[in-house]
């Protein structure tokens, strides 16, 4: 931790206030800033739409009414179903939690081969498959359809779980490795000498060890699959969408009366698993953007 | 693939499970292998084929050489869609960092409420693209938004038309960007300030230099890593930025705020030019892999010697 304010303010002790001052007010504007278009949002969620017509954004709302929330999730128009968005909800549900799962899995098995019984070519292994994580996904679009359609998946939540399983390995995989490259080889050495085969050793060495790499990896993978669009929007249709998606065609339908707090409704609706994940384990989802920033 | 040497104590007499183990690995590590080879590789091979195809409305293999790509060239829309991601770019990279590294500046002065705060600016990282479109589109629209709440407020000559305007949509772009991505900057910032080691700055301080020329001169240069770092993942962000210009504009008003991967996407999907969208998933390709080869080439051997 570094002390830098403090260290080199000491000697100009007279100046601090106003320059305390001035840093708070900063630093509470930014925060107003980053915290209003979320706050607005809420409000206008909260409010009939002719109070939305009368007032402005700002204003809160003079009756609140929850049933902006309550057509978002079970009446608002998609498509041509209007039926509102809680199946689109569990289509995410159902594509993410499998896909996360088996990425995680997968990759952790995979760093560990690669860190704990390297052969040669491993690093070549490791870096076709680092790039794999980079690439623009609008290169294996048409392939990708044109896979699923062959094996049946097309507009299926299975589909999708199998996209986001093979595009999301490459992560878990990078992860576990940085992991695993730091974990005592010793253990595993000794675990070998003990007459510990190979997979004993992942299952009740590795694994019960990693714990907050675990962490990392799920919070990634389930933000970027759920918040997933272009995956979704290529590869599905109808009622097989994820929530990102339907909440897209909420919106943008040039039909009928614009809902504005529907749409913010379910704006929020969509955003909450993400956000509820980023609050109780924002320090677990900070490590893991750089985790995916800065290898090592 | 004969006789590869593990760290495993690997003793030669030992029996089929032995072997076995010697061969696990390989066969673990296997059907990723295959994936990636198929399913990344195999796939840009697969697109890099179709744009030299005549694929029209599906896709079809019959070879026409370079004609999608003169045709690509040819199109206006696409150089919008270049146009636009070269203002896109330089706006969202140049002020996320900016921003990024000021909030990382004043949140590092010893701020009781660090932890509130960092959570705040970091949190539209979490939300997804659609969902931030969404609110800005709301806070942007002209008839209700932010123009409504200046005139209620007494300023009516205020207009603020950029979402609807083609000259200034891209803009808006650019802010619900900079607003989603500069908390992420912040905190790659706020990590590199930690890492400096604060000798140096006591060393500075009591020779008498001022505290902002010791962030000019001594630690923003020693960060100039973190400045590489974010700036390659700032550019793959805006190079793949897709769902952001669907939520909020929808690539209008036309196509004026048509960027590389919505031109690709509706080509594919909508304009019944598979050949064209193709071409562009491959110039998007080559884009992507010029900043990102040679950063991922630097990072694992920069991970190797210091490992």
């Amino acid at each position: 931790m570094a002390s830098i304010a403090l260290e080199t303010a000491r000697p100009r002790r007279h100046g601090i206030p106003v320059a305390r001052i001035i840093l708070f007010i900063l630093l509470g504007l930014f925060a107003l800033v980053y915290l209003l278009p979320f706050f607005i949002m809420v409000i206008t969620s909260l409010k009939s739409l002719d109070e939305i017509r009368a007032g402005n954004l700002v204003a809160l709302p003079e009756v609140v009414t929850f049933q902006p929330w309550i057509d978002a999730w079970g009446k608002a128009c998609i498509g041509l179903t209007c039926e509102g968005i809680h199946g689109y909800f569990w289509n995410s549900v159902k594509m993410a939690v499998p896909a996360v799962a088996i990425a995680t899995l997968v990759g952790a098995f995979n760093s560990y081969v690669m860190t704990k019984w390297r052969f040669r070519g491993a690093d070549i292994v490791f870096a076709l498959i680092l790039f794999g994580c980079f690439i623009p996904f609008q290169i294996v679009l048409v392939p990708m359809a044109q896979i699923l359609g062959l094996l049946g998946l097309a507009s299926s939540t299975s589909g999708l779980v199998m996209v986001h399983v093979i595009y999301g390995l490459c992560f878990s995989t990078l992860y576990f490795r940085n992991f695993y490259m730091a974990f005592p080889d010793e253990l595993v050495k000794a675990a070998m000498i003990d007459g510990a085969g190979f997979f004993r050793i992942f299952f009740k060495i590795l694994l019960p060890n990693s714990l907050p790499i675990i962490v990392v990896t799920v919070i990634w993978l389930f933000t970027n699959i759920w918040n997933d669009f272009l995956f979704g929007a290529s590869f599905t249709g109808g009622g097989s969408q994820p929530m990102t998606v339907a909440l897209n065609n909420l919106v943008n339908s040039s039909t009928g009366v614009k809902e504005y707090n529907v749409h913010m409704a379910a704006a929020i609706i969509a955003a909450l698993p993400t956000l509820a994940v980023y609050v109780f384990a924002g320090r677990y989802f900070v490590r893991g953007l750089m985790a995916g920033a800065v290898k090592g | 693939m004969v006789s590869v040497p593990f760290t495993a104590p690997s003793v030669r007499q030992k029996s089929a499970r032995y072997r076995l183990q010697e061969w696990l690995p390989r066969l673990v590590l296997a059907p990723t292998f295959l994936i990636t080879v198929i399913f990344v590789y195999g796939f840009m091979v697969w697109t890099g084929y179709l744009s030299l195809s005549a694929s029209k409305m599906l896709p079809s293999y019959e070879y026409v050489g370079l004609e999608q790509y003169t045709r690509l060239w040819a199109s206006p829309r696409w150089y919008v869609a270049i146009k636009n991601l070269a203002i896109f770019a330089v706006l969202y990279i140049g002020i996320s960092t900016v921003l990024g590294l000021l909030l990382a500046i004043l949140l590092d002065q010893k701020i009781r409420a660090e932890g509130v705060l960092r959570t705040i600016y970091l949190y539209p990282m979490a939300i997804s693209f659609i969902v931030t479109g969404t609110a800005w589109k709301w806070i942007l629209n002209p008839g209700l938004g932010l123009e409504k709440l200046m005139h209620d407020w007494g300023w009516t000559s205020f207009s603020f038309d950029w979402l609807v305007n083609p000259d200034m949509a891209i803009y808006t772009i650019v802010i619900a960007g900079v607003w989603q991505s500069s908390g992420f900057v912040m905190a790659m910032f706020l990590a590199g300030l930690r890492g400096v080691d604060s000798e140096i700055i006591k060393a500075a301080s009591i020779d008498g230099v001022t505290l902002p020329t010791i962030y000019w001169r001594i630690i923003i240069p020693i960060m100039r890593p973190v400045f590489l770092t974010a700036f390659v993942i700032l550019s793959h962000l805006a190079i793949k930025s897709f769902d952001l210009v669907v939520a909020l504009t929808g690539g209008g008003p036309g196509y004026s705020t048509e960027l590389p991967a919505t031109f690709m996407y509706s080509s594919t999907f909508s304009r019944n030019q598979v050949g064209v969208g193709a071409a562009s998933a491959v110039i998007m390709l080559m884009t992507v892999a010029a900043i990102m080869v040679p950063y991922l080439y630097s990072e694992i051997r920069g991970g190797r010697r210091n490992g």
